[in-house]
């Protein structure tokens, strides 16, 4: 075996163009006879759009052509990737998303026109010459309101501002109904799950580019799916079939899923090239970012938990208003249903689950998937409830959880809410847990604390979530607008050294070196030997992209599948030249032997002979060794584990310490350890910046209060730990090829519950018993607040 | 950004001058005005960079025991070189952003602006220190006129602030989390003759001397000394995101206190 493949914590391959400056990002892109794109958005929340005047704008010095939406009337609207159907069986409302905003203006940030000029500063001077009489109308910033107020619509020509009403399973609401009001007790909590500012550390940038002697347009993005972006942008809104339209997404700077969805500029952009037969180049600047990137989270809940006298778990209720902000963002529409109901039956045996969401559009900018999307909403209050039971009937929160896991026998466990779990062992991630965060320390590290004037809490928390996205059948059946398989093709060379090229793409999570690694390990060569190729529609197969922490599920699994030919592939050709049957060929270590005997081949003879076919079966066998793969998963993975945190409160102050944080993941077989350390790493952070720091606030007016990072906390390395993180409990997922689950998401998914159970066991250990839940960001003025109540 | 020109004097003399012209603005590290800029909510035609001014530059001892910096010394310099004289202040600058704020904002150029929510104006405020420029000295009680007002006129600039050192002081921040600002921050000095208490970050007006502590402390230097005062009013506190006018105003008291327990 070399070194190097599956299991090994080979440092990221990556890093070193990274870390040295030499990556190779969208902005870095820099066409010949290139224009600059600025956008005139909406400094009001909502109004109607009186006239826009852009003659002054036109004459400035520099300008190529102004833009509004008229210039759009006949291009199509941006869509929406998934249509849910309601309870009654309705299609959810669906408004049109101009690409640039014509009649209303419906959020702070929404572009009405755009400028393209020689130069961004003379594109900027040009558009603050734009000149717009906007109407203000009151904005529709509070959800709950939104939805009974019919005077005052986002959309008004859809006559609604609750795009869905859903329920799941609607089946069950009666039979969760009975059993919540029969029950021996009942845990209800309302809580927010904040809104969150992606801030991914590239901001989005397009650039558009048209070929007049071909008729073919190029769009370079800051995309985690260049093939979707291809895909909707081409058929639904500019109508540029596939062949005509290339979509590059070179390095991106991060993502955590805000660049998922298909946004009006890289429309923008395509369009104006072809228009202008100029290339066109937008980059977001990072106000820009706060204000139009798709937010995350902004759900407000109520949950109801019943149990039996035993803290067995009888029933779950819950009513959620999600936030769809003021257009239908791409996949917006999936996540507080299907990323989120489906959840709710966490790591527990609950006989009865009903999950009821109100979509609400608001003046407020587009809500999408965040890192986790729907998971951590779903994971955030099923344990938050489970602890407030758990302290309300007396029990431990450690033992209320293991009272209702899925045993390990019970495996495939099929849920209420629609998904079935193929495998999983609770107890053996709560029980590493325990393990590696010390619990039995904690009362010593407890008393340290108080000693320093500080009340230190713990907070556990179990998790589960749903990845490897998706079964094509199955989204299809529930709304999804596309599949969700993956594709590779592995393309070996003569001299033995392969290219994949992915449908994946990676920003961030470390495909280049994990990728190759699976192949080392099935051909027995050196991962150097394989690189890949992602990014680009024009030298990658159709595929999905990447979120959902379906990359190595989905995508590695095409490549195996991919792989897996080229080797059947390679030992008939092995089997030819050795004199044997192919059957009797054996690969290991990069050496195809004839069983039983000394007879072998090198790998690099095999790929050879491949492509100069002097010696080859050419009767009957192809020449050449390339070979693509499509993988459609039959179901989803179910990473699963168990969150420790441990904080320290300032009572005087309110201000919360991380002082530890361990994480105990299952998430089946793990190709590369350092690299999901450092997933999980991330993702604990992101979810601890949630926890304590970060919150999208608009006023009432819909002016966005946190548009900058003066007033937008991001965690910093001092406000997180030195993680504890395990992941050796390993039920490998049991219907892909690799036996992995998925990563990306877990920490973010996780964390949260973790750190606010440790803030309510820190007060109510310090006597603020009173104290039942405090919503996120549990920042120092609101946990003093809390702490000031009784 | 809008197009501006810039000029660069190497005396104040010449830097007086150029900012007599229409449009003109002095420029220091640049840290509150350059994001101004970039935003484009500032406009100035003319940006007069006092930089290159070595006299407005240093940290020395003067002849009257007074710590004197200069208008343009940088929070980093400040921070490793009044460390010896006055520790207080040295390890206020060493708690300003972090190290390029640090390396590149001026003294002159915080108190000119006069943030409600800044570091120096409490340390001066505190200190009674006295602000010299171009034309004249102000005492800090004149200076600080309420959010971003300060008493400098049109064009002048801040050579030097003369700071007494007080027996004992220290600075309480309680960091905003988000810009790292003071959420309250209270810088308290200890004078033979008296304790002066100044409080940044939590009123509407700007930085105040918290009047009730300073009589208490005066008598009595000592956290239970503060413990005993019931926290400013919230009236008039700011209130905001990251803090209600109520969570503000307990602060101050809390800021003061660990400003006291640990003054040396
Ligand atoms: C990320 C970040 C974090 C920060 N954190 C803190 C913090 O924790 N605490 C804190 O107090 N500050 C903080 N600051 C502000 C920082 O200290 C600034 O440097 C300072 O407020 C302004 O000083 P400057 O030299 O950069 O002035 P500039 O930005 O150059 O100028 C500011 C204003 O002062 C005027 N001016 C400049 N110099 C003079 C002079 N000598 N005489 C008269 N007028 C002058 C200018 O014309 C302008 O109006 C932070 C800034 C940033 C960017």
């Amino acid at each position: 075996m070399p070194d190097g493949g599956i299991g090994a914590p080979t440092k990221r391959r990556e890093d070193l163009r990274f870390l040295t400056g030499k990556g190779r990002y969208t902005d870095d892109i820099n066409l010949r006879g290139q224009s600059y794109c600025v956008f005139v958005r909406s400094q009001v929340a909502h109004g109607r759009i009186v006239s826009i005047d852009t003659s002054k704008a036109a004459a400035m010095p520099g300008v190529i052509q102004v833009f509004t939406g008229d210039d759009f009337a006949e291009v199509g609207s941006i869509p929406c990737g998934w249509q849910i159907h309601d309870r009654k069986g309705e299609p959810m409302l669906e408004p049109a998303h101009p690409v640039l905003a014509r009649g209303k203006v419906r959020y702070v940030g929404d572009a009405y026109a755009a400028v393209v000029a020689e130069t961004e500063a003379q594109a900027r001077d040009a558009a603050e010459a734009v000149e717009a009489e906007i109407e203000e109308l009151p904005a529709v910033i509070d959800m709950v309101k939104a939805v009974s107020d019919k005077s005052n619509l986002v959309h008004d020509e859809i006559g609604s501002n609750l795009c869905y009403d859903w329920g799941f399973v609607e089946e069950n609401r009666e039979a969760t109904a009975k059993a919540i009001d029969e029950a021996y007790h009942v845990t209800t909590l309302e809580l927010v799950n904040n809104r969150l500012i992606p801030n991914a550390m590239e901001p989005r940038v397009a650039v558009g580019d048209y070929d007049e002697t071909n008729d073919h347009s190029t769009l370079h993005t800051t995309s985690q799916n260049p093939h979707v972006i291809r895909l909707l942008m081409g058929a639904f809104v500019l109508g540029i079939p596939e062949h005509k339209l290339r979509v590059v997404a070179p390095d991106v700077g991060g993502g955590f899923g805000s660049k998922i969805f298909h946004y009006a500029e890289e429309a923008f952009v395509t369009f104006a090239a072809k228009q202008i037969k100029r290339p066109v180049k937008w980059t977001s600047t990072r106000s820009e970012a706060f204000m139009t990137d798709a937010h995350g989270r902004d759900h407000v809940t109520k949950i109801e938990l019943a149990l039996d006298n035993e803290g067995h778990f009888l029933a779950l209720r819950t009513n959620t208003y999600a936030n769809m902000g003021a257009y239908l963002s791409t996949f917006s529409t999936s996540v507080p249903t299907y990323l989120h109901g489906t959840l709710m039956a966490g790591n527990y045996k609950t006989p009865h689950i009903y999950v009821n969401v109100k979509a609400v559009f608001t003046n407020t900018v587009p809500v999408d998937a965040y890192r986790g999307a729907g998971r951590p909403e779903a994971t955030f209050q099923l344990e938050r409830v489970i602890d407030k039971a758990a302290r309300e009937m007396g029990i431990d929160p450690i033992e209320i959880r293991r009272r209702n896991f899925i045993q390990p026998d019970e495996f495939p466990y099929q849920t209420p809410v629609a998904v079935s779990y193929d495998t999983g062992n609770y107890q053996a991630t709560m029980d590493k847990l325990i393990e590696i965060a010390d619990l039995d320390g904690f009362e010593e590290r407890r008393a340290a604390s108080a000693a320093r004037g500080k009340l230190r809490g713990l907070g556990v928390n179990c998790y589960i979530e749903a990845c490897g996205i998706a079964p094509s059948n199955l989204v299809g059946q529930l709304g999804a607008r596309a599949g969700l398989y993956e594709s590779a093709t592995v393309r070996v060379n003569a001299t033995g050294g392969l290219v994949v090229m992915t449908g994946s793409h990676s920003h961030g999570q470390g495909h280049e070196t994990a990728f190759p690694q699976v192949i080392a390990s099935m051909i027995g060569i050196d991962p150097s030997m394989v690189e890949i190729v992602h990014g680009d529609t024009a030298n990658t197969p159709m595929g999905m992209g990447t979120y959902g922490s379906r990359s190595l599920a989905v995508g590695g699994s095409a490549m195996v599948k991919a792989t897996e030919k080229i080797i059947a592939k390679a030992k008939k050709i092995a089997a030819h030249i050795l004199e044997a049957s192919d059957q009797d060929i054996e690969l290991k270590d990069g050496m195809f032997t004839v069983k039983g005997t000394d007879k072998s081949k090198a790998w690099g003879d095999i790929t050879l002979a491949a492509y100069v076919p002097h010696n080859y079966p050419l009767e009957s066998l192809e020449p050449g060794l390339e070979e693509t793969a499509f993988y459609d998963p039959s179901n989803f993975t179910y990473p699963a584990g168990a969150y420790a945190c441990e904080v320290e409160v300032d009572p005087e102050t309110g201000q919360v310490e991380i002082a530890s944080f361990a994480a105990a993941d299952d998430f089946g077989n793990i190709i590369n350890p350092l690299i999901v350390s450092g997933q999980v790493h991330g993702g604990i952070g992101q979810g601890i910046g949630q926890a304590l720091l970060e919150q999208a606030v608009y006023d009432d007016n819909g002016q966005l209060l946190s548009g900058s990072y003066m007033d937008y906390a991001m965690p910093r390395a001092s406000d997180v730990p030195s993680y504890v993180v395990d992941h050796s409990c390993q039920t490998p997922c049991t219907h892909n090829p690799l036996g992995v689950k998925g990563c990306g998401e877990a920490g973010a998914i996780g964390s949260p519950p973790a750190v606010v159970n440790a803030v309510i066991d820190a007060l109510h250990r310090g006597g603020h018993t009173h104290v039942s839940h405090i919503n996120m960001p549990l920042s120092p003025s609101r946990v003093w607040a809390a702490m000031q109540k009784s | 950004m809008y197009a501006f020109e810039i000029e660069t004097p190497s005396t104040v003399q010449d830097a007086v001058a150029a900012l007599k012209s229409e449009g003109a603005q002095a420029l220091g590290g640049g840290h509150t005005l350059i994001p101004t800029l970039k935003s484009r909510l500032a406009a100035p035609e003319k940006l007069v960079a006092l930089s290159g001014i070595d006299e407005i530059k240093g940290v020395r001892m003067g002849d009257d025991s007074r710590l004197c910096i200069g208008g343009g010394t940088t929070h980093a310099t400040v921070a490793a070189e009044a460390a010896g004289h006055y520790p207080g202040l040295a390890r206020l600058a060493s708690l300003i952003g972090d190290p390029a704020v640090r390396n590149r904002g001026t003294i002159g150029g915080s108190l000119a602006n006069n943030d409600p929510s800044a570091c120096y104006p409490a340390g001066t405020l505190a200190s009674g220190a006295t602000i010299v420029t171009n034309a004249r000295e102000i005492a800090a009680d004149d200076f600080f006129q309420g959010m971003f007002t300060t008493a400098l006129d049109e064009g002048e600039i801040i050579t030097e602030v003369k700071f007494p050192i007080p027996e004992k002081s220290f600075y309480a921040k309680m960091l905003q989390p988000a810009s790292r600002f003071p959420l309250t921050a209270v810088f308290v000095a200890k004078f033979a003759d008296g304790v002066r208490v100044a409080v940044t970050g939590a009123s509407e007006s700007g930085v105040f001397r918290w009047a009730e502590a300073e009589a208490a402390l005066s008598s009595d230097f000592s956290k239970a000394a503060v413990d005993a005062l019931s926290a400013p009013p919230a009236d008039g506190m700011i209130g905001d995101i990251h803090g209600t006018p109520e969570y503000r105003a307990h602060l101050v008291k809390v800021m003061t206190g660990r400003a006291v327990e640990n003054a040396a």
